[in-house]
């Protein structure tokens, strides 16, 4: 199969929904003339011209009520945030509004929006560029979170976001853009809500998302060399979630570590833990371990940024307490 | 008038601005410096001629563009280059990194890299100001694409509502990262959003160091007098890309010709040996003071310690609990 990058398979999801649906366009940021800071809207313009490929100021909690109001009158609009860390400057629209009103207005209405973001850190960005707040979000109801970690799936899974009929936060990371993999040239959806296991293993599941896949393939490998069988399970979606793969994997492997990008306390390996104990406590072997970021705001210093986020070996260590 | 002492001055902080972010440039390229780092290459005027014009006990406040506005305060080059390797000794103890530059005891309030974010921040001060009577003011630095944040406009409206003692500056470099001010802002002459908000605008050269301090003099005046904020439009240009990693393919060559032509630094420095404020020996002189300015930064940056592991902790709160996380 033909390899692409993630930020190419964005593109060719976008580009075929709209040539698929009039009604879907795109607004944001430097998305057009400038192409995406990250590339993931290049030559969308050149095609598809700046109707539907829209060029905004900086404001993003206009983008987010635009697109709202665009999809109360039956547009599908898929507004940029540049990054999540801008989504907070949108909060209001997007939790008191995007994510509410269908619920508020009784399903009177329907919201086909999908917004887009790029997470995380790693690169020296600091505290105001670097986060992945994925939580914040599946904590409230009303918006679907998706987050894929392959090419693969970030093709798949931004065509279904974006002909879903609810609001979808589709986030992307920073440090995928260029990751490589296998894509289909025939046309593919992925539903949400499935998550997928990325390696297999019968000792310890590691459940995860985004960049840390990456991350926990790299410990299972490790582990692997270690004797143990790790089971890499990566959940794609957070809202809505694979509850019923994470039961299955965590009832065969009787072990299990989540790993996030995110802020430990309130994180969503919070809320995989609490449920994995309310489901399977008598299978389980050991307490559910969580690697996650340290509780700080994310310093600009490259060895404390290093020490503030998780890193496979973090998920090593975690799985090998729990397995030996 | 301005004396010739503070016409060398201002060519002085300019020039340190210009030699300091060249190393930043050369110090980036070997991953020495890391992250998002945005030169202000171009726009020095701005900043030295807003910031002379102050009191040293005024607030000043910045975005992610924050070098300039750090150095013309009169930061440490020392801390500052070691902020940006990330070091334990920078003025943030390398928590910021160069788009949070903060130098309190300058009264800089520093780097923020949300867009519009300092300007309600910047309001907040000068509300101090006007609270405790005490004769202060305040100065916001932000660029084109700021002021189409709603926040920004809430800043201005509170500004006026209150009476404020704040002067908001534009720096208008006429793009926001790739995007021309004319497909961002719907009035994309800045200084004419003032009147939205029943405040003085005014629109200078921002290449032209002297015409900023000019007007800045008269504005400082004028609303430290009690008679509120007012809104600057600098017009300038950044030589650089938006940050290290931009390409910078949007802007035609021509127009970044025209603008190279028009450089504040040669600009003043022409001025001041015509005007036989300096001679060609003294501003030499300076260069080489600079330089070695500059060294003696990199030098320090470079051998100071990295931050100590224990510190990842310090300074998420400044009073501490049993149950916070610690090192
Ligand atoms: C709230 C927010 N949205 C988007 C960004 C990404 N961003 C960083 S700088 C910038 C352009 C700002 O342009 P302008 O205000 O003109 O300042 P300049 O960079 O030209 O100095 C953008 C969009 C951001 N940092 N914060
Ligand atoms: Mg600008």
């Amino acid at each position: 199969m033909r390899e692409i990058r993630y930020y190419e398979a964005l593109i060719e999801a976008m580009a075929e929904e709209m040539r698929r649906d009039e009604d879907v366009f795109l607004m944001g940021e430097d998305i057009g003339l400038f192409g995406g800071t990250f590339r993931a809207t290049e030559g969308l313009m050149a095609e598809f011209g700046s109707r539907r490929v829209r060029d905004t100021p900086i404001a993003e909690a206009g983008i987010i009520g635009l697109a709202l109001g665009a999809a109360f009158a039956g547009l599908r609009p898929v507004p940029e945030l540049m990054t999540i860390n801008f989504a907070i400057v949108a909060m209001d629209q997007i939790i008191n509004h995007v994510a509410k009103m269908g619920y508020m207005f009784g399903g009177q209405v329907k919201l086909p929006l999908t917004i887009r973001t790029a997470s995380g850190g790693g690169t020296q960005k600091a505290a105001q560029h670097s986060h992945s707040i994925e939580s914040w979000f599946v904590n409230a109801p009303g918006i679907r979170v998706v987050i894929p970690s392959t090419p693969y799936d970030a093709k798949g899974l931004l065509k279904t976001s974006i002909r879903s009929d609810d609001p979808v936060l589709f986030i992307e990371h920073e440090m995928l853009y260029s990751v490589k993999g296998p894509v289909p040239e025939e046309e593919y959806l992925i539903p949400l809500g499935q998550a997928e296991v990325k390696r297999a293993g019968s000792d310890v599941t590691i459940v995860c998302w985004s960049k840390m896949v990456i991350e926990a393939l790299a410990a299972a490998e490790q582990l692997g060399r270690e004797g143990i069988g790790a089971e890499v399970l990566d959940l794609r979606t957070l809202d809505p979630l694979d509850w019923e793969a994470v039961y299955d994997s965590v009832a065969r492997t009787r072990r299990c570590v989540v790993a996030e990008e995110g802020w430990r306390t309130v994180g969503v390996g919070a809320e995989i833990a609490a449920r994995i104990q309310e489901h399977l406590f008598h299978e389980l072997e050991a307490p559910v371990q969580r690697v996650a970021a340290a509780d700080v705001p994310l310093p600009y210093a490259k060895n404390l940024e290093q020490a503030a986020l998780p890193h496979a070996d973090d998920i090593f260590r975690a799985a090998l307490k729990i397995t030996t | 008038m301005l004396t010739d002492t503070a016409k060398n001055r201002l060519y002085w902080q300019m020039l340190l601005i210009r030699r300091i972010e060249e190393r930043v440039a050369e110090m980036y390229g070997e991953q020495q410096i890391g992250g998002f780092t945005h030169l202000y290459i171009g726009q020095e005027a701005v900043a030295v001629g807003a910031i002379s014009a102050l009191n040293h006990d005024d607030y000043v406040i910045s975005t992610y563009r924050d070098h300039g506005h750090f150095l013309a305060r009169g930061g440490d080059p020392n801390r500052f280059m070691a902020e940006l390797f990330g070091r334990d000794t920078g003025i943030c103890r390398g928590k910021g990194g160069s788009m949070h530059l903060a130098d309190v005891d300058r009264y800089f309030y520093g780097g923020t890299g949300i867009v519009g974010g300092s300007m309600p921040i910047a309001v907040g001060l000068a509300l101090a100001c006007s609270y405790r009577e005490d004769d202060r003011l305040a100065l916001c630095f932000f660029g084109d694409g700021a002021t189409n944040q709603g926040v920004w406009h809430e800043a201005l409206n509170f500004a006026k509502l209150w009476n404020l003692p704040v002067i908001f500056v534009c720096e208008n470099n006429f793009y926001g990262i790739g995007t021309d001010v004319r497909f961002s802002s719907a009035l994309s002459e800045v200084y004419k959003k003032a009147s939205g908000y029943g405040m003085p605008g005014y629109r200078i050269n921002g290449m032209d160091v002297l015409e900023v301090r000019q007007l800045c003099d008269e504005v400082v005046k004028h609303v430290r007098a009690g008679n509120g904020p007012a809104l600057i439009e600098a017009r300038c240009y950044r030589y650089q890309g938006h940050s290290m990693t931009d390409p910078g393919r949007y802007r035609a060559r021509a127009e970044e010709d025209l603008w190279r032509k028009r450089d504040p630094i040669p600009r003043l420095a022409k001025l001041l040996i015509d005007e036989r404020i300096a001679t060609e020996e003294r501003l030499a002189e300076i260069d080489a003071e600079i330089e070695e300015i500059c060294e003696t930064a990199a030098e320090f940056a470079a051998s100071s310690p990295e931050p100590p592991a224990s510190a990842l902790y310090d300074y998420v709160f400044a009073e501490r609990y049993p149950s916070d996380p610690h090192a």
